[in-house]
């Protein structure tokens, strides 16, 4: 990979369990390894043992010689504060989490120890909905492009994961809530309205996202096609359900804000995507 | 006819058309004012009442266009029940009571329009509507029948009033009721003129709607019995319509007695509910009638309605909602804006007025004959075919609520109903999470598409009654000129409430320029074995499948043999398509079911179909089945109708337009009427060849719009020797008119040289 990409995510964590999803995680960890040239820090909640030790070496073995690039971390205790606490102790930059299929295997959401390490992590967390023995190539990213103070660092950090994962495609979907339009339509005179202030409000938003493309550098930007969605729908939804349509192959969303109590009230931005995971979805911070 | 603006000189120009239109509406509106009234056991007049003051207020305040507003027929259980249960028997305190349930139920319309809950009627499984409009029918059927018969003083609930019909039928042959048998043949012979009226396709006979022929052949019956007979009127008095002596100066007064009274707001919910219900599904059915494509708003509507009801309640109307029937006669006769509705009030007012002692000469039987054929046309067994085909889960859901309202009432039978449709869902999933977990959530994507700028609305999960106004709000936000694609390919499950709705947004968008394709239900199970047809596909693609396989009549194997002859192609199928019929003036306030038994040449210039439509819903229902002849003309010509002079049935759709006379033919202009926008093109298109045809050819009614000419003889399926003669006269119409083309271009071209 370009050395040029990789300074975003230098430390790579990963939790693990021994479960049947154990070889998939590990080896799709080891992929992202690769990608961005990192370290990866193993962490299992549990006893350290003997056969569970064999069994991560044996694992890592297929990907590097490099012995060092490798850290595994044996803790007991809470999942969340674990793994949380030790992402901030090794300074990782990105925390990855497998999602849970639900029974139809079709749709995927995350635990609520994935959730409450999503909310409460310090770095980005990457949520993968299949993790896989093969590697499956990213060629389409769907970015948020929020009106939201955070969207441009996010936006200009999916530049550089997209060179990284070597992706074709970046859609940058600008989500405009409904209550902007303030247009309720009941017949053709407030249909023709709605029409026009929607059609105004997608064009200043793309101006706003073009402004931010526009500071991004030329060669992150290198041959990666650029596009560009305004949509009217519900925030935080809709973005998901688009990245589903389309077939996106990773979403990347800004974190929410510290959650505040009223968060835990009314259903955050990114519940809707949590609840139901559309693609692999990587919460940028 | 695009021209009808909001501007004044356009509003004026509108307004013979308005007026006429309301007149003939204000035809069938008083017999079924009195009629219904009658039905529901109030004073006659309160029915008319209540279609004066919904004109008034509603023409004002509403905001729909072409809408006809007064008493309708889903309330006369409603209003029935409360008038004679609400007093314990008292029928005149009960009507009192009533008065003021309707002004309570008005309040809470309003509140419903000004909160903009008219998406609430979206949450109704439209399988449980149809079964309640059933129900309706038969109870209305029921106890009308009796009254048609002259048995007015039986009573009882739907079930013995029906199986006591053969009673009331044999009571006639008894020789002391032979002063009551001849009111019942007056009511039968009613009924019959309301069965064969929409069979006479007699121009002058149509002018005058069914109810009014009853009216006037009644009263011309008692004039008969006055003026020329020496016999008394047959008809006791007990069997007319009664009507205060002065009908505009004594009103009653409501009584809010019973105001927190737990059955009196059981009648308020029910009135309400029932009066939305079937305002909403009219302004939604009578949209797809309007000439001019516009959309109604539905709660500035309700609001108006409310608005009405509290008026007519106060001076003892019945309340207001919108009718269908006479809504579709409206845009029938021309109707293009609200003045139409205005009209029809003023209509009955001096009808009323000046005509008082005649309307007392009806006999309720032939009033009763009116409402059991509405009744009959309501639970027609074709609708139970109709819901059969769909599926046998909304066969059982239409019987449950049918049963169901038929011995509870309405509101019960609506929420059985609506209860045994989620059963069947969630029976038909096998899962009560699966609904229960995203219920509440946002399940429908929209977005413009960038490169070709069509709509794209993807729905996930599951997609029913319960969510189908998220839906139904984004689709609403899409101007229907554009393309739109709906996607289910993310979506578990779509019952047919949702596929029905999504099917008349398809017309809409076809009606309006657009386009609307569903895609995505192929991929979900739509295997015969099992019943969840539903989920899967569109109710009557099936249909479709079945009859592509069935044998061919004999005129459709002769309707091959002739595609064949011209080597041609022949299409038996049904096709629900009609965009390239739908464009022209004739087929404007008519609702084109489909067309099928196509012939059309390889470069599809000419194509014969047999077109099914309507003219509207309930009264003007009848289908008439007809065969035309498209012609695909290579340039384009100013548009035009060509028509034999006298034929009024076409030619009012045209009103405003003069006929244009062509210099030189007097003889051409004498016998054809030739009307369009823009009469100097027109003239200058009619050359000389052109005029010889038409005056040497056998008649057709020929319409153009501009690239396609419309040829129909008559408004029925053409016979094959007729269809022959068609092809004749269309391709030799068309060798003219490409000469004439071909010859102005070369006249043309030297001109633009120079």
């Amino acid at each position: 990979m370009n050395e040029l990409f990789n300074h975003k995510f230098n430390t790579i964590l990963i939790g693990v369990a021994f479960s049947p999803n154990l070889k998939n995680n590990i080896f799709e960890a080891m992929r992202m390894v690769d990608f961005f040239d990192s370290k990866l820090i193993i962490v299992h909640v549990g006893k350290k043992t003997q056969e569970k030790e064999e069994r991560i070496k044996e694992l890592i073995s297929g990907f590097s010689e490099d012995d060092e690039k490798v850290t595994i971390i044996w803790k007991q205790g809470d999942p969340v504060s674990v793994i949380i606490d030790t992402a901030a102790q090794y300074k990782a930059n990105l925390i990855m989490l497998g999602a849970i299929p639900r029974e139809d295997f079709l749709k995927f959401y995350i635990g609520s120890i994935a959730r409450k390490i999503t909310r409460n992590a310090h770095c980005s967390v990457l949520l993968i909905i299949k993790p896989s023995e093969d590697l499956r190539p990213c060629n389409h990213i769907v970015v948020n492009g929020l009106k939201d103070k955070k969207t441009k660092q996010t936006i200009i950090d999916s530049f550089e994961v997209a060179q990284n994962l070597s992706a074709q495609k970046l859609t940058i979907v600008e989500e405009i809530s409904h209550q902007e339009v303030k247009i309720v339509v009941e017949d053709d005179q407030s249909l023709l309205k709605d029409t026009l202030i929607k059609e105004q409000l997608a064009q200043k938003e793309d101006i706003r996202v073009q402004h931010i493309l526009n500071d991004v550098p030329k060669d992150l930007k290198n041959g990666i096609l650029i596009k560009t969605q305004s949509i009217f729908g519900k925030r935080g939804y809709s973005i998901g359900h688009y990245a589903k349509v389309v077939a996106a192959d990773l979403l990347i969303m800004n974190a929410p804000d510290r959650t505040a109590f009223l968060d835990r009230i009314f259903v955050h931005d990114i519940e809707h995507i949590l609840s139901e995971l559309p693609t692999d979805v990587l919460i940028m911070r | 006819m695009e021209k009808t603006n909001t501007t004044t000189s356009g509003f004026i120009s509108q307004l013979p058309k308005n007026i006429f239109s309301g007149f003939v509406v204000s035809l069938i509106a008083l017999p079924l004012g009195l009629g219904l009234a009658l039905a529901s056991e109030a004073p006659p007049i309160s029915g008319i009442i209540a279609a004066i003051a919904g004109g008034i207020v509603v023409s004002l305040f509403g905001g729909s266009n072409v809408t006809i507003t007064g008493p309708g027929n889903g309330l006369v259980v409603v209003l029935l029940g409360a008038i004679t249960t609400l007093a314990n028997g008292d029928v005149f305190q009960g009507y009192l009571f009533t008065l003021a349930a309707i002004i309570c139920s008005g309040a809470l319309m309003i509140i419903i329009g000004q909160l903009r809950l008219g998406v609430l009627s979206d949450f109704f499984p439209s399988s449980a509507i149809q079964g309640m409009l059933a129900a309706i029918g038969i109870s209305i059927f029921a106890k009308q029948f009796h009254v048609m018969l002259a048995n007015t003083s039986i009573k009882g609930d739907t079930i013995s009033l029906l199986s006591d019909i053969p009673n009331s039928i044999l009571v006639l042959f008894e020789p002391e009721y032979h002063a009551v048998a001849i009111a019942a043949l007056v009511g039968i012979i009613s009924f019959l003129i309301m069965v064969f009226y929409g069979k006479i396709r007699n121009k002058y006979f149509q002018l005058v709607p069914a109810p009014m022929w009853i009216v006037l052949l009644a009263i011309g019956l008692s004039y008969y019995y006055e003026l020329f007979s020496n016999q008394p009127y047959p008809i006791d008095s007990s069997l007319l319509v009664q009507m205060p002596d002065d009908v505009f100066s004594n009103f009653p007064s409501p009584d809010f007695s019973l105001l927190f009274d737990l059955k009196f707001i059981s009648v308020v919910l029910a009135i309400t509910l029932i009066s939305s219900i079937e305002s909403l599904l009219s302004i939604k059915a009578v949209d797809k009638l309007d000439p001019i494509k516009r959309r109604s708003n539905v709660n500035k509507d309700l609001t108006a309605l409310g608005i009405a009801s509290i008026v007519s309640g106060f001076i003892g109307g019945l309340n207001v909602v919108t009718v269908i029937a006479r809504s579709s006669v409206n845009v029938n006769n021309g109707g293009t804006n609200r003045t139409s509705n205005l009209f029809h009030s003023i209509f009955l007012i001096l009808f009323v007025v000046l005509f008082q002692d005649q309307l007392r000469r009806i006999p309720l039987t032939a009033l009763a004959a009116i409402l059991v054929y509405t009744g009959y046309k309501l639970a027609a067994p074709r609708n139970l075919k109709d819901v059969a085909k769909i599926g046998k889960e909304q066969l059982l859901i239409f019987f449950a609520t049918i049963i169901a309202t038929i011995t509870t009432n309405l509101i019960t039978g609506i929420l059985i109903g609506i209860l045994a449709t989620i059963v069947i869902h969630f029976i038909l999933n096998r899962s009560v999470m699966f609904f229960v977990r995203s219920l509440f959530k946002p399940n429908v994507l929209m977005f413009k598409e960038e490169i070709h700028g069509n709509y794209f609305v993807s729905v996930k999960n599951f997609s029913n009654f319960m969510n189908y106004s998220q839906l139904k709000r984004r689709l609403d936000t899409i101007p229907e000129t554009q393309d739109t694609i709906i996607d289910f390919s993310l979506c578990d499950f779509v019952d047919y409430t949702v596929q029905e709705s999504l099917l008349g947004y398809q017309e809409t968008f076809k009606r309006k320029g657009g386009s609307f394709e569903i895609t995505g239900l192929d991929i979900h199970g739509t295997s015969s074995e099992h019943p969840l047809a539903v989920r899967s596909l569109i109710p009557f693609s099936k249909k479709i499948k079945s009859e592509t396989t069935s044998n061919l009549t004999k005129r459709q194997v002769d309707l091959q043999h002739i595609a064949s002859d011209f080597s041609w192609q022949y299409d038996p199928k049904k096709n629900k398509d009609v965009s390239s019929v739908q464009d022209f003036v004739f087929f404007k306030t008519k609702k084109i079911n489909h067309v099928n038994n196509s012939i059309y040449d390889n470069q599809s210039i000419f194509k014969i179909s047999d077109i099914e439509f309507s003219e509207g819903e309930f009264i003007a229902r009848t289908l008439v089945r007809t065969t035309v002849l498209t012609i695909n003309l290579k340039n384009e010509v100013p548009k035009f109708t060509l028509d034999k002079e006298g034929l009024l049935e076409f030619v009012y759709k045209f009103a405003g337009f003069k006929d244009i006379n062509i210099q030189g033919h007097p003889d051409f202009s004498k016998r054809f009427y030739l009307l369009g926008e823009h009469p100097k093109e027109i003239r200058s298109f009619f050359k000389d060849e052109l005029v010889l045809f038409f005056e040497s050819n056998p008649y057709y009614h020929i319409e153009c719009n501009g690239f396609y000419l419309l040829v129909i003889r008559k408004e029925r399926l053409a016979s094959i020797k007729e269809i022959k003669a068609l092809l004749d006269y269309g391709t030799r119409l068309e060798k003219v008119i490409s000469n004439i083309q071909s010859n102005e271009i070369v006249l043309k071209s030297p001109k633009i040289k120079s």
